[in-house]
């Protein structure tokens, strides 16, 4: 795809138009360097001054040294899709900083380390060059930590060319330390004294400026992990098993946060949750359907190569069916691939994960906030239909900072499913049958180990069984047995949540999406609609697909289904669910590690549409 | 077809006869060691009064992991995969503190594929009773060398074991197992004394179980079969054990004997047969294994025992009530709760 741009482009060096809040800034650094603090404080700057903004972290799969871009977004319109190139470069990387600098748009700025020993070499870029080494000594911090305040050298410089307000960053950095006044004021006063001297020394001469909005009053910002963690929370997870794995990592690591704040008991002081941080993937969905089947809402979050190590207990939780919930937060490629680098490659896998014919509810959520809803609901359908669901994120909306309205509590009571207590099992004389399918649903009842009747207990197996859950080879058992997991599933397609339409009168053209490509499928809808394309949308938030999908597509001409996979994978399961409509659905895929932009969609719609 | 003995009669203190306790028909083969253990299993959990439906059995796959349905079929069973049932019991016996864990397990499904779970439930000491039934070959699949087949050995199908055997009582030692026992399934009585004890104690137990497969194992020249365990079973040490409501009523003398109270109050007095050995060193317990190893000396009993590790539940400082029932009000904060933290962020 070509990566040029004629309608966002800004106004040409010089010519005095100004352009407020609209714009991206790429801030090159080296992992390690400590730069995240400064980009954290810039981003929450802009967002405290009403300015819709995005902030997503572009990392290496490294510990330190090699370069790392942060891109912050500011739009006035609320777009907050990656954009291709940025406008304002801040350059700290000496090893990247000529390619950083080529990649800018024209007409855009420059603001470099005078210690790169970098000459420019575009004339349609405005360059400020800035002596970090001498304005990071106001932070009267030495060594490593004085190394660090170089980064506010570059926050108290974009600043003052921009129009930052200072006590915003203030606020930040007071937000950032949590009030500590220690860290706050070197940090600060390097700004500030970056912020004079850029006043002093630097004659602006682009057109970008900030200037204060209204429009993220009443929003938070977050990141869709943490967002996780705290729906799960809310939820009422009380078991947890894990394994470290990047991009899955900060989920467990946000529940190891706010589990301890928000589920210890305020009598006792004891938790009310467990977390166990397993050998491997493999023994972390061993623990978690071992205390789902047991009663707790149990939960584990991984990413591909996790998901591929629980295959097999996945297909066992699936036939024993045991409720459990593993998030995906997806990563690109098979094997180790690149860890940090976003993709949505794990649908197919997910969905049928295991062998020997098996299927899983898979929730998608398309924002943080429905990271947390999904959090919560994903227990609610695990213990109602008995059986393992997926919630498919990825590392765009897990580890990138977005804005969102605050979240909802949840609006139910939650659903424990059909468990037959002590009680139960007196007033029906014993008799039950593990498998049973009483009220036509697909879904029998069960009793939880430790239920102190003598005809409560039953045998969970991986091996064949029928519905009193004994073993057996019949081929009739069998096949009903499997059936009735059918049947099953489509209460799970009932009651997983529906996809949200946007049908617009009079567009030939739709688009289906889900995940992360949300927010570039919005920004490019726009964009067709100022060229006079209308477009529909439909973004899926549930396997299985809801029967309403087709009539979607059957709506439109053309039907274009946006997502980060080489294999267009939910294409492929769009066409199986209907292949009377396959020549209507057309793939519009992309899969280069990087969340994925609204120019790349219009661009490709265009081209196709000629 | 073997049926599992329990015999009639008596009822314990819960008013339950020992057939309370008896689980399906074994489909395991006529004389087969396991059916011998899942007889002492009910033996020790009837003469313990213990109620059935407190008890989770698991179990991972192969013939020893079939055993859970022929014993208690009061008890919740879970038969996992293969290699896995650590995982599962880890998960199951912390979502409710009140289980008691009973896993059965086999030489390959401990010492070849599950290996790293079963250190790493040691390394945990989650609590449960974790049995080995121990017979050197893989019966299932109808005839392969396991990890603990000693070197050497030979086998109709798999031919010569060229390799070293896995001591799992040594590898349990090493993962810091605070109770390591040995025994033969040709030995009813210590078997039902050590399952006794194990299931008073608190942490992980170990008992490995040498148990023969008499359709493929059990040639009169291989170190797991009943000939060879009736010849050279040595016990080096006699457990008695008194559960927490009897009284100490044994004599010993304390230069041979050794008494260890257990969490619940019951005692273990672990008397020495023959050789030195001091079931609460683990050195001891080590070199003594070691030196079996190299002699080729089958020796049983209680090798080592120690109460004082913190076992998972009090690590993750489980509240009383089984986080399997805590209520919506225990389990879903308030809603005002999530307005401070919707401020917080913003």
């Amino acid at each position: 795809m070509s990566v040029v741009e004629s309608k966002a482009s800004p106004a040409p060096v010089g010519s005095g138009q100004p352009i407020v809040n609209d714009f991206s800034i790429t801030i090159g650094t080296k992992n390690g360097s400590g730069s995240q603090t400064a980009n954290a404080t810039v981003l929450r700057a802009l967002f405290k001054m009403g300015i819709p903004v995005s902030g997503k972290n572009l990392f290496p799969s490294n510990i330190q040294g090699l370069p790392t871009w942060y891109t912050i977004r500011a739009s006035k319109d609320g777009f907050v899709a990656r954009r291709v190139r940025a406008e304002i470069l801040i350059a700290m990387n000496k090893a990247t900083v000529i390619e950083d600098a080529q990649k800018l748009e024209s007409g855009g700025v420059c603001i470099y380390s005078d210690a790169l020993g970098y000459t420019p070499m575009r004339d349609d870029v405005t360059f400020y060059p800035i002596p970090v080494g001498k304005l990071s000594s106001a932070s009267g911090l030495e060594g490593k930590l004085k190394g660090y305040a170089e980064n506010m050298v570059y926050v108290g410089v974009l600043a003052s060319l921009l129009g930052i307000e200072l006590d915003e960053l203030k606020n930040a950095l007071m937000w950032q330390f949590k009030g500590k006044a220690k860290a706050v004021e070197p940090n600060y006063q390097t700004i500030v004294a970056a912020f004079e001297w850029a006043k002093e020394n630097l004659v602006k001469a682009d057109p970008f400026r900030v200037e204060r909005m209204d429009k993220t009053t009443g929003m938070i910002m977050i990141d869709g992990n943490t967002a996780a963690a705290l729906g799960a929370i809310y939820g009422g997870v009380s078991f947890v098993g894990w394994y470290p794995i990047t991009p899955a990592t900060s989920l467990a690591e946000a529940l190891d946060f706010y589990l301890p704040r928000l589920r210890t008991d305020p009598e006792t002081k004891q938790p009310t949750y467990s977390v166990v941080q397993a050998e491997d993937e493999l023994a972390a969905l061993g623990m978690v359907l071992g205390a789902g089947w047991a009663g707790c809402r149990a939960m584990t979050s991984t990413s591909g190569p996790g998901i591929s190590l629980m295959s097999e207990f996945a297909g066992y939780g699936y036939f024993a069916e045991i409720p459990a919930v593993i998030w995906d937060v997806q990563r690109m490629g098979p094997s180790t691939g690149l860890p940090t680098r976003v993709s949505q490659g794990d649908v197919l896998k997910t969905y049928w994960l295991g062998h020997g014919d098996t299927k899983h509810p898979v929730l998608l959520p398309g924002s943080v906030k429905e990271c947390f809803e999904f959090g919560w609901r994903a227990f609610d359908l695990a213990e109602r239909v008995q059986t393992p669901v997926f919630v498919l994120s990825d590392l765009d909306i897990g580890m990138n900072q977005w804005m969102s309205d605050p979240f909802d509590y949840p609006d139910a009571p939650m659903d424990r499913g059909k468990v037959l207590t002590q009680e139960d099992l007196e007033r029906l004389g014993g008799k039950w049958g593990r498998y049973r399918d009483l009220e036509g649903d697909g879904v029998g009842w069960r009793t939880l180990p430790g239920t102190d009747h003598p005809l409560a207990a039953y045998f969970t197996r991986g091996t064949g069984h029928n519905e009193n859950a004994q073993y057996t080879e019949r081929p009739d058992d069998w096949e009903t047995n499997m059936e009735r997991l059918n049947r099953k599933f489509e209460t799970a397609r009932a009651l997983a949540p529906a996809p949200i339409e946007d049908r617009v009168e009079g567009a030939e053209i739709a688009f289906i999406g889900y995940g992360s490509v949300d927010s570039a499928i919005i920004e490019a809808r726009s964009r067709l609609a100022a060229k006079g394309i209308k477009t529909s949308y439909l973004r899926l938030r549930a396997l299985p697909l809801s029967e309403s999908v087709g009539d979607f597509v059957r709506a439109h001409d053309r039907t274009y289904v946006v997502e980060l996979n080489t294999d267009a994978q939910m294409l492929q399961l769009l066409r199986l669910d209907t292949p009377e409509l396959a020549t209507r659905l057309f793939a519009l895929n992309h899969n280069d590690g990087l969340p994925l932009t609204a120019r790349w969609i219009t661009e490709a719609v265009e081209k196709m549409e000629a | 077809m073997t049926a599992v003995s329990a015999p009639k009669g008596k009822t314990n203190k819960l008013g339950l006869e020992k057939t309370a306790y008896r689980g399906l028909e074994s489909t395991l083969c006529n004389g087969c060691g396991h059916d011998s253990i899942s007889s002492r299993i009910i033996d020790a959990c009837f003469e313990l009064s213990i109620p059935s439906e407190r008890v989770a059995k698991f179990s991972g796959i192969g013939c020893s992991s079939k055993s859970p349905a022929y014993f208690l079929s009061r008890s919740h069973g879970f038969n996992s995969l293969h290699g896995r049932m650590p995982a599962v019991a880890t998960g199951a016996v912390m979502a409710n503190r009140t289980l008691i864990g009973i896993g059965v397990s086999g030489d390959g499904d401990t010492g070849s594929i599950g290996i790293g779970q079963f250190k790493h439930l040691i390394r945990r000491n989650v609590p449960m009773v974790y049995i080995i039934e121990n017979n050197g070959v893989y019966g299932l699949t109808k005839g392969q060398f396991s990890a603990t087949a000693d070197m050497g050995q030979e086998l109709k199908h798999a031919g010569v074991n060229e390799l070293p055997p896995i001591d799992l009582c040594l590898e349990a030692l090493a993962a810091n197992c605070g109770f390591v026992a040995r025994s033969f399934a040709g030995d009813p009585k210590q078997v039902t004394t050590l399952v006794k004890a194990a299931l008073s104690y608190k942490g992980t137990a170990v008992i490995d179980i040498i148990s023969p497969c008499v359709t493929f194992n059990d040639r009169d020249e291989s170190t797991k079969s009943y000939s060879w365990g009736k010849s050279h079973a040595e016990r080096i040490i006699d457990a008695t054990f008194i559960p927490y409501y009897e009284e100490i009523t044994v004599d010993y003398e304390p230069d041979v004997a050794t008494e260890v109270e257990l969490h619940d109050g019951s005692h273990i007095v672990l008397k020495k047969l023959g050789r030195e050995h001091d079931s609460t060193n683990r050195l001891a317990a080590i070199q003594l294994l070691e030196e079996a190893k190299a002699k080729q000396q089958f020796i049983t009993g209680l090798i080592y025992i120690d109460e004082h590790r913190a076992d998972l539940r009090d690590i993750e400082r489980l509240p009383e009530t089984p986080l399997a029932h805590l209520p919506e009000s225990s389990l879903r904060p308030s809603k005002d709760s999530l307005a401070k933290l919707m401020e917080a962020m913003k």
